[in-house]
């Protein structure tokens, strides 16, 4: 098994739930397809997914809810199915 | 032409704006980093203010359906042509069929794309460039979507540079996480106190992901406003005045905790008091902020805001000279 790592796309906030108050996309131990969102990023008003580009299961978030990330940044986890 | 099979995040047709309407509520638009959409145009041999694309944060994947000279400049955003990495600040020789992507924004925020020929899209006021707020300008007054295609112009009688020409390190912008942007006071610093003033100069302000062509929103200190009774027209906030005229670079702080730089979108005028201007030779340097870039403000005067205006004019004529094949 290989793990894949989830790395943002943009600058920006990284949300783990479509809005404010409403349960996560996906979590640990949870799986996922590779065109599965698992987040979102949110950066001049316009919120881009993140997609979790790998089959497999969700084995760490590797930054906080609401955090401040940067192009490239590993996000998530995945061990490879 | 130029397919565009992957838009990126906001990928928009910008030359070097649209002068002469600010008076009317319409913005210059153009290039936020005006020295390096010049320069990939400069590189292809194109006029300087030739349309360009600028792809912010998050490049497109384009496919041209013809032979082209293609430059990408501006941010540190590795391009690849035919899934080859290719070097940025150079001409770069596409055959049919190639395409152009981009892998993650390593420093800066945005890159320029110049195609020999320049993208032709109408002028619309003098310009080419998009002004998405009103829908006009640019291609179809957006930014890129999937499926569109972009026309190329007439190749310029200059040629491009030579091949394996790169340009050199010192005439490219430094992309930094922190940064000085040199700003005049004024016109409304007289409405910070003292301590509001020397704050706004000491902090170490930090870009918020609020920043888009229209402003720049930073946080990072809560600054004091000398109290005074609101005049007549003027909101309640002692951040407020009666509405005037914003500069291009203008900085205004809402409620005295949030800057906002206006760039080449801005709202023409409004009832926020302006503490200071970033001077023109800086803004390219805000237009390279991500969110997350620490900035301070640092004051100079008017002759040295010239100055640095003539400085940045000299780089861009060695650059001409440097990229003569």
């Amino acid at each position: 098994m290989s793990e894949h790592t989830v790395q943002s796309p943009l600058p920006g906030v990284f949300y783990r739930s479509p809005s404010p108050g409403e349960p996560v996309f996906t979590d640990v131990g949870q799986e996922v397809t590779a065109d599965q969102t698992i987040g979102l990023v949110e950066v001049m008003k316009q919120f881009a997914p993140v997609l979790a580009g790998a089959d497999g299961t969700i084995s760490a978030f590797l930054v906080e809810d609401s955090a401040t990330v940067g192009p490239g940044d590993a996000l998530a986890s995945i061990d490879v199915a | 032409m130029i397919e565009v099979l992957e838009a990126g995040l906001a990928t928009s047709v910008q030359d070097t704006g649209r002068t002469g309407y600010y008076r009317y509520g319409i913005p210059p638009s153009g290039a936020v980093d005006a020295y390096s959409s010049r320069a990939a145009n400069i590189l292809v041999g194109n006029a300087e203010d030739a349309a360009v694309l600028e792809c912010t944060y998050l490049g497109p994947r384009l496919r041209f359906t013809e032979p082209a000279v293609v430059a990408v400049t501006g941010a540190d955003m590795p391009a690849q042509i035919a899934g080859e990495e290719v070097p940025g600040w150079a001409a770069l020789r596409v055959t049919a069929g190639d395409e152009l992507s981009f892998t993650f924004l390593r420093a800066g925020a945005r890159a320029y794309v110049a195609v020999r020929g320049g993208i032709d899209v109408p002028e619309v006021l003098g310009s080419r460039s998009t002004y998405g707020i009103a829908g006009f300008g640019g291609h179809e007054g957006r930014t890129l979507r999937v499926g569109d295609s972009l026309v190329v112009g007439d190749s310029p009688s200059a040629p491009p540079a030579a091949e394996g020409f790169e340009t050199p390190r010192d005439l490219r912008p430094v992309l930094a996480r922190e940064n000085d942007v040199r700003v005049v006071m004024g016109l409304y610093d007289d409405r910070l106190t003292d301590r509001g003033r020397a704050d706004f100069l000491a902090a170490a302000w930090t870009l918020t992901p609020v920043a888009d062509r229209v402003g720049f929103r930073y946080c990072g200190a809560q600054l004091e406003w000398v109290e005074r009774e609101q005049p007549f027209g003027a909101g309640a906030d002692p951040s407020n005045i009666v509405d005037a005229g914003y500069p291009i670079g203008s900085i205004q702080v809402p409620a005295g905790s949030e800057p906002i730089v206006l760039h080449r979108d801005a709202v023409s005028g409004g009832g926020y008091a302006m503490v200071a201007t970033v001077i023109s030779a800086d803004m390219d340097v805000v237009g390279q902020s991500a969110p997350g870039t620490t900035t301070r403000f640092v004051e100079v005067d008017l002759d040295e805001a010239l100055a640095a205006r003539a400085h940045r004019a000299e780089r861009l004529e060695l650059l001409r000279w440097a990229a003569r094949p």
